[in-house]
């Protein structure tokens, strides 16, 4: 029989490299994980001082160099795990790959470690729903990482239809010295083993492996644009455009439905969700957003099934910029709960807005990322650039918000100041800590040196996806097909 | 705002975006096509205005281009039926409201409004079969044609009628005409029903340019067919004599009564 494919090991996507003797972690032998973290703690938070008052270095660049983007490495979501240590991406070829970051040599305080390649997986696959008559991609939507209980790592990822948590582990020793097996692995012939002996482990290089522990299949029709890991960290919810459902992380034969908006007549269809997350500290509550831009609060427990909400946000919309599209750039695209749990953001196509869980006729605070784009919706209409889904972000503590735009901008928005800025993601900054020039859009009128014009903007470079680190003034921005890392620029 | 397109232009952008989706790998993105159905109905509410204007409105102001807002427009336009074709869908609870004349400063974008089709008869019949994508239940719709043009003439070729006989009952479920976002129109009862245009060959007349994909645009249409209704423009000038049979108006036709389009793709 044909031996199956290494799924530990595919065509590597541009984000990885070979990994070297140095990044396999000869040095992490040296350091337990206990001291890693609490050195992290330490750390002060910078980022009380604002998108303005720090200043954003270059720190690394992942992913071919070259302008002709296969479209297997257009990367499509990008997360921290909850100490800041792993970020894993996903791609549209369906492959995951994590970078660790090296622990801080102490020699150069002036950088913290940078990110490297600790492992690369082929996560989902592309199928074919013969039924339907339907290509699934392959293209990872969401990863979201568990935290961290043993040596393991674990992270949830989705395709369009099908969730998978992963079991990410190190292994650095293997045992030697089998009776009945040679070392590699063939089996010996029983009558010349004449002792017997106690197989032993010896060290080895070290080895990141990948391994599926769980399939949760078959149970969207839709395309799954959400997954959420609950507080009770048991359960979690993934969400399709018109449906909701409930998973135990151990349970994969069976889901839970908690929000149903298909309507009885398909031709009723007015709205489908665009994202759900479950609240960071209330293991009840979670919000789902839709195409017409409002968020849903639901309680678990008032009802099994929560198609009625216990709250409704939506902002009445402005008459005087009602247009042709007015639907489209009102759907919102994401919606992030603060880590404090009392706010929430949400993105659409113009704005970031900031609710207060307490007040649901409007947002309290609403940032506008490239208003200048609203007088080219016609444009954007027709190179579809209006429907890009663009992700939103807050910094640790809850006082900067950041998403991305177009041109390889991305913007921070500072909710103590009201100071925004605007910054690129490109190799031209690329030596390590340059600090990053913020860059101004012109909308109309007389160009200013260093300004950029809207109309030469450049609509294919797009930033969809953004992370912040949890703890620490890091953030990774994806472009089309590379990984940017920027930090704060350590004194 | 800068809208260098016509209705006429973001309807068949929008028509092509649909066609093309179907190709796509992964599937029909349902959430793409119901915005783009958005933009087809508010695209298709001005169509239909800048018709009306035309009809009414004296000869030389025919060529108006009421793509942007248009104070001007007549108030014989605002003059329409007890029909109106509001709710814009950002509203979501949309009322009946008053027909406005321009709405906005801007890309002008009209609450269009027009004549009940009461006189309008529908005759013949055809079918379209959609799928619950849930439920893998096979369903075939009736629907009830239009003719009221093209079978003017004895020699409509869909019956040997040549008049407008009495409505057909409309497939049940299929009654309400709905619009995303406008959620009570008590006056669809004066519609004829569901139709669907009467030569769906004909179609590949009004997309010329989208003519190696004439057949797939039937389809598209044959897809939604389940769900056309909607009103169409009266045309008195055309009364007089018996309108030729051919694309144009016909084309016409399908686009004055995309107002299917603008519903969820029923395949899903």
């Amino acid at each position: 029989p044909q031996p199956l494919p290494n799924r530990c090991h595919p065509p590597p996507s541009s984000l990885s490299t070979p990994l070297s003797p140095g990044e396999r972690g000869e040095f992490r032998k040296q350091r337990p994980r206990g001291t890693q973290q609490a050195h992290h703690l330490q750390r002060n938070m910078a980022g009380a001082g604002g998108g303005n008052d720090i200043q954003w270095c270059f720190s690394q660049v992942k992913g071919a160099v070259d302008d002709d983007v296969a479209e297997a490495d257009i990367i499509s979501t990008v997360e921290f795990n909850h100490s800041g240590e792993l970020l894993a991406t996903g791609d549209k070829g369906g492959r995951v790959v994590i970078f660790q970051q090296e622990q801080e040599n102490k020699i150069q305080s002036h950088s913290r470690g940078e990110y490297n390649v600790y492992s690369t997986f082929q996560s989902h696959e592309p199928e074919f729903d013969y039924l339907k008559s339907l290509e699934i991609e392959e293209k990872i939507n969401k990863i979201r990482w568990l935290p961290q209980k043993n040596a393991a790592q674990f992270l949830l990822s989705t395709n369009d239809k099908t969730i998978k948590l992963w079991k990410i582990s190190e292994r650095d020793k293997r045992p030697e010295g089998y009776n009945l097996k040679e070392e590699d692995g063939r089996y010996r012939d029983p009558t010349t083993v004449t002792t017997l002996r106690v197989p032993v482990f010896r060290p080895m290089d070290l080895m990141v492996e990948a391994s599926p522990r769980r399939i949760f299949a078959n149970a969207h029709t839709y395309h799954i644009n959400s997954i959420s890991i609950n507080s009770d960290y048991e359960t979690y919810l993934s969400a399709d455009d018109l449906r909701i459902n409930l998973w135990h992380l151990e349970i994969t034969d069976r889901s839970f439905n908690i929000v149903d908006i298909k309507p009885a007549n398909m031709e009723e269809l007015t709205e489908v969700i665009t994202a759900a997350e479950f609240h960071p500290n209330s293991c009840n509550t979670f919000v789902y957003s839709s195409s017409k831009g409002t968020i849903r609060l639901c309680d678990m427990r008032a009802s099994a099934l929560c198609d009625r909400h216990s709250k409704l946000f939506e902002e009445p919309e402005d008459p005087s910029n009602r247009s042709f599209f007015s639907e489209i750039i009102s759907s919102i695209s994401d919606v992030k709960f603060s880590h404090s749990g009392r706010y929430m953001m949400t993105r659409d196509y113009l704005s970031v807005k900031i609710w207060d869980l307490n007040m649901e006729n409007r947002p309290v605070e609403t940032y506008q990322v490239h208003e200048y784009l609203r007088s080219k919706l016609c444009s954007l209409y027709e190179n579809d650039c209006i429907f890009d889904k663009f992700e939103c972000c807050w910094n640790g503590s809850d006082s900067v918000v950041m998403t991305g735009s177009y041109n390889n901008f991305f913007r921070m928005f500072d909710r103590n100041t009201k100071r925004d800025i605007t910054l690129e993601a490109s190799r031209e900054n690329n030596k390590p800590r340059t600090i990053l020039k913020p860059r101004k859009v012109c909308a109309s009128g007389k160009r200013k040196k260093d300004e950029i014009s809207v109309d030469s903007l450049d609509f294919n470079k797009k930033i969809l996806h953004t992370a912040w680190h949890p703890k620490e003034n890091i953030i990774a921005v994806a472009t089309t097909n590379n990984l940017y890392i920027f930090q704060d620029k350590v004194n | 705002m800068e809208c260098a397109l016509d209705a006429q232009s973001l309807i068949s952008i929008s028509l092509r975006k649909i066609h093309s989706s179907r190709t796509q790998r992964g599937g029909i993105k349902l959430h793409k096509n119901l915005l783009v159905s958005y933009v087809l109905r508010n695209a298709r509410q001005l169509y239909l205005s800048e018709r009306y204007a035309e009809l009414y409105r004296p000869p030389h102001h025919q060529h108006q281009h009421l793509a942007y807002a248009a104070p001007g427009m007549p108030a014989s336009a605002a003059d329409f039926g007890p029909l109106q074709l509001g709710g814009c869908g950002g509203g979501g609870d949309a009322e009946a409201r008053e027909p406005a004349l321009s709405e906005l400063p801007g890309c002008g974008f009209y609450r269009g409004a027009y004549p009940a089709p009461s006189d309008f008869g529908v005759h013949c019949s055809s079918q379209t079969t959609v799928l619950d994508l849930d439920t893998h239940v096979v369903t075939t719709v009736e629907n009830g044609y239009l003719h009221q043009d093209c079978c003017a003439s004895a020699h409509c070729p869909c019956c040997g009628q040549g008049a407008p006989g009495p409505g057909l009952a409309p497939a049940a479920g299929c009654k309400r005409k709905y619009y995303p976002g406008q959620e009570e129109e008590d006056d669809d009862e004066e519609d004829a029903g569901e139709f669907a245009p009467c030569k769906r060959a004909r179609f590949e007349d009004f997309c010329p340019d989208a003519s190696p994909d004439a057949s797939n645009i039937s389809n598209l249409i044959s897809i939604f067919g389940s769900g056309f209704s909607g009103l169409v423009s009266r045309q008195p000038d055309s009364s007089e004599q018996p309108p030729p049979l051919n694309g144009q108006l016909c084309a016409k036709q399908a686009l004055a009564s995309l107002g299917a389009w603008t519903r969820a793709i029923v395949a899903f």
